[in-house]
């Protein structure tokens, strides 16, 4: 769970401290007091503990940290905290409400699995790509850059157009 | 599906009443000796034994299964369940399962892993199986035995269904309210009846992940997100120098960094020692979390020495393959049938092509790490790995502890490909934890995972038919030259430097009269993967490519032309495809080509190809429908057909058949890991690119051909046929064909 952070993440700085970073994640605020240079990735991760946002690289090149930044899908390897401050961000563990949220459902219909490592990743692009286009066509689909090493493309692309019927269907 | 337990492996069943009323019943091998806290904590639940659990049947009926094995994506934990859940006629739906962790006992013949089976792949499926069967059929008997006493009927008038034992009458009883009286019976004597396969309702349907909802929550744990023990975050900066030392650091300015608590140096292995410790020199910076760590390991000023042997690059390397190939050596002779030479002189027609390709990285997309907490007596890794025998030993080796002191818990790994067989990133750990005195977390970053790999080796391939005037192939001679893979490696001792590269018994080897196989060992000082898997080999793609050659030199059809190599009456050579193993082959590539429209006249520029693998007892045709829009390559279709015997969850299996085919056309579009001065050049997946949803195909079919042979490990057979198959597309739709690996940039070349 969140935890707040009153307690420094490190030793204290030997210069003077720069001033605490407010961001909000999954609804809760918080303040960042470490290295303004520092990507969200890690805050999430080593601070927070909110392991399902996962590296994979450091070049925003295989998508496995996505996040929502202000509901739009971002590498969190390659946001600064000092860039990230002031914004809303979504992790997939702040996706789903009292029931699984629909891409996340689709993502279990469709058994988008295989290692899972990516699938979080995948799964908040296809958040951010459904809101885009509610009924994704091949070019839309193709948009989608996350990597998959374990290849479980077809699966993925199932489950998004699963989901795109889920979000669809009246509430 | 039933295959008869070694004595050897013999277990028996021990059963424990929990204090909340819960019946655990665990499974634990003959002769090993009892040790006083070895029971893994996740089914502990309230209680402790000694018993080393399977399955525990909670009051309410639920019923918790303890998943054997490792992880890594090919859905052993969702399969060896279901294996027990059979046997023990319950609803996959009361079932919820656990990774167990690794058992290390010490039995008289050595050390056991209570839960699964040793080292890092199983050496007999079929064994494992009937292991995991007989322990779920044996709990079934005791709740048998417990409603027969309570009733006063006979067991053998009883039967067991979705979790309930009813009588004849119609009377009904809960496994959860039979736990505590089934828990008190003695053993069943004598082996217990295994369910028929014709009653199977578990084994054989296709069911979702067991931890699904884990995974899309991101509650899934991978060996990267464990935090215990606050542990100290280590990056390690190492020598980019095969074999190279390190020539002096500066640690000054990373010092400096908030949060860096220690920087500390090691050695590589040995020039030509095993790699049995870790891959490379390295200077690692200790933070207090993962970014004072890497901030801190960019402030470091670090000098290398390369090793003394000139520098490596891969244009050296292929030029070396080629004179190789082209000189007066031999080779090593790898299989020789019949006199090559005097087809050669007779034939009417001869057919000659060479094909290369690159280094490969596994590149899974959790890269390698590990957590170690060395607590004085005792040891604890938690980490994504696939091979925790050799972990355990390592963590022995280094430290001293005795390993029944040595924990290994087994997260989810982010894939493995054979990259977690290797315990290199352990040593690390064990290396530094041991000089700071304090648990550490080590991590891997992406440019460390491409540039530190065992990787899979190259090669250049030259392939010659000879044809008689009837267009039969009469001749037929193979010979390569790459880098071994079993240069340095322990794990090869002793086997021939052309393991896991030329294979002696792959198509067409015993069904051409006259047949050579040569090998030309490089030298190379890349490590490379020791795994004898198929994954990564390149002779396949070779031997499938050359064959459609064949075809087109001698117009004919490449799909008949392989039917017919397989079907001829030859008395098969021993070691090699039997007769019936031919017959399974024909059989998917049959399947393969309807599904993949072979043979259909086509006026809309698509092209279509085909290719098959058989190895190990499974059989698996790739085909493939491409067309070159604009200047992308698109596959409108791809279909994989695999008979690879028995199969638990064909759900599962479909994923790893889907998976291993986009894993193999990744590799071949794209993959490539060059060297040159000595290094790696790839540093990320912007140079060494992935196959992206853009890219894969739009369509693809699955089929599972219906067995009850043996069961085999799918892995070795799903990737080879891929990627020629793809070549084979890619020439049909563009008379270009492409023989050096990576297909996409030759493709752009050629086009």
């Amino acid at each position: 769970m969140p935890r707040t952070t009153d307690e420094p993440a490190s030793p204290a700085p030997a210069r003077l401290p720069p001033e605490p970073l407010p961001i909000t994640i999954n609804g809760k605020p918080y303040y960042h007091d470490g290295d303004p240079a520092m990507p969200l990735l890690w805050f999430l991760r080593d601070r927070l503990r909110l392991t399902g946002t996962r590296y994979g690289c450091d070049d925003r090149s295989c998508g496995a940290c996505t996040v929502l930044v202000d509901g739009k899908a971002t590498p969190a390897c390659s946001l600064a905290m000092s860039d990230a401050a002031m914004h809303e961000v979504t992790t997939i563990e702040g996706l789903a409400g009292e029931a699984l949220h629909p891409v996340q459902q689709a993502w279990i219909e469709a058994d988008a699995v295989l290692c899972g490592y990516c699938q979080t990743g995948q799964i908040m692009a296809a958040v951010d790509l459904l809101k885009r286009k509610p009924r994704p066509r091949e070019e839309d689909l193709a948009t989608l850059s996350n990597l998959c090493r374990c290849g479980a493309y077809p699966r993925i692309r199932k489950a998004v157009l699963r989901a795109a019927e889920l979000l669809r269907e009246p509430k | 599906m039933t295959a008869p337990p070694s004595p050897a492996r013999r277990r028996f069943l021990c059963v424990a009443l929990t204090t909340t009323g819960a019946l655990l019943a665990g499974w634990r091998p003959l002769r090993a000796e009892p040790a006083a806290a070895d029971l893994p904590l996740e089914l502990l639940g309230d209680d402790l034994t000694t018993l080393g659990p399977y399955v525990r049947i909670e009051r309410d009926n639920r019923v918790v299964i303890g998943a054997p094995g490792c992880e890594v994506g090919q859905g052993v934990i969702t399969a060896l369940p279901m294996l027990v859940a059979e046997e023990l006629c319950v609803d996959w739906s009361q079932v919820s399962v656990v990774q167990l962790p690794y058992g290390y006992t010490q039995g008289s013949a050595g050390p056991v892993n209570r839960y699964g089976h040793q080292g890092g792949l199983p050496a007999n499926l079929a064994e494992d199986w009937h292991a995991l069967r007989e322990a779920g059929a044996q709990v079934r008997a005791r709740l048998l035995a417990a409603a027969a006493r309570e009733w006063n009927l006979p067991a053998a008038g009883l039967r067991c269904e979705a979790g309930e034992v009813i009588a004849a009458d119609g009377r009904r009883a809960t496994y959860g309210a039979l736990a505590k009286s089934a828990a008190s019976l003695p053993a069943p004597r004598g082996p217990v009846a295994l369910v028929p396969p014709s009653d199977f309702h578990i084994v054989g349907t296709p069911l979702g992940s067991a931890d699904a909802l884990d995974i899309v929550t991101g509650a899934a744990r991978f060996g990267i997100d464990e935090y215990a023990a606050d542990a100290l975050v280590a990056a390690i900066t190492r020598c980019p120098f095969p074999g190279g030392t390190l020539a002096r650091y500066d640690d000054r300015a990373a010092r400096q960094v908030a949060g860096v608590v220690d920087v500390i140096s090691f050695a590589g292995p040995k020039p030509d020692a095993p790699f049995d410790g870790v891959l490379a020199a390295g200077v690692a910076v200790i933070g207090s979390s993962t970014w004072a760590a890497l901030r801190g390991r960019q402030e470091l000023d670090v000098e290398w020495m390369p090793a003394a042997t000139p520098a490596e690059s891969t244009a050296a390397l292929a030029r070396n393959a080629q004179a190789l190939l082209d000189g007066d050596d031999p080779g090593l002779e790898v299989r020789r049938d019949g006199d090559v030479a005097e087809a050669r002189r007779e034939a009417r027609h001869l057919v000659e092509a060479r094909y290369q390709s690159p280094f490969l990285a596994h590149a899974t997309m959790e890269p390698p790490g590990a957590l170690l907490d060395l607590a004085g007596d005792r040891a604890r890794l938690v980490a994504s790995i696939e091979d925790p025998d050799a972990a355990s030993e390592l963590i022995a080796r280094m430290t001293g502890l005795p390993r029944g002191a040595i924990a290994i818990e087994l997260p989810r790994s982010g894939g493995s490909f054979g990259r977690r067989l290797r315990t290199d990133y352990v040593a690390e750990a064990v290396l530094l934890a041991k000089s700071v005195a304090k648990p550490v977390k080590l991590m891997w970053t992406r440019e460390d995972d491409l540039a530190h790999d065992f990787y899979h080796p190259p090669g250049l391939h030259a392939l010659s038919a000879s044809l008689d005037r009837r267009n039969r192939i009469t001749g037929w001679s193979h010979r390569c030259a790459a880098p071994p893979r079993t240069w340095r490696s322990t794990p090869l001792k002793g086997r021939p430097p052309n393991a896991g590269i030329l294979e002696p018994d792959v198509f067409p080897a015993g069904l051409v009269p006259n047949l050579e196989l040569r090998f030309h060992p490089q030298a190379s000082d890349l490590p490379r993967d020791p795994g004898l898997g198929t994954y990564g080999a390149f002779q396949a793609f070779a031997v499938e490519c050359f064959i459609d050659e064949i075809a087109i030199a001698s117009r004919r059809d490449a799909l008949e032309l392989r039917l017919e190599l397989l079907a001829q009456p030859l008395p098969a050579t021993p070691g090699h495809l039997s007769p019936l193993d031919r017959a399974r082959l024909i059989d998917v590539l049959g399947r393969c080509a309807r599904r993949i429209g072979w043979g259909v006249p086509r006026t809309d520029g698509h092209g279509i190809g085909i290719a098959c693998h058989a190895a190990l007892g499974s059989f698996v045709a790739h085909g493939f429908e491409v067309s070159m829009h604009g200047d992308a390559l698109v596959i409108h279709k791809a279909a994989c057909v695999a008979d690879i015997g028995s199969v638990v969850n064909p759900l599962g299996v479909e994923a790893s058949l889907t998976g291993g085919t986009l894993a193999s056309i990744s590799d071949a579009l794209h993959g490539a890991i060059t060297t040159r001065d000595g290094r790696v050049r790839q540093a990320g997946f912007k140079d060494y690119p992935l196959l992206r949803m853009a890219e894969s195909p739009r369509r693809m079919e699955v089929e599972i051909v219906a067995s009850d042979a043996a069961p085999a490990l799918a892995m070795h057979s799903i990737q080879p046929g891929a990627a020629p198959a793809l070549a084979n597309a890619i020439f049909a739709a563009t008379t270009v064909r492409i023989r050096k690996l990576p297909m996409w940039p030759e493709l752009v070349r050629m086009i």
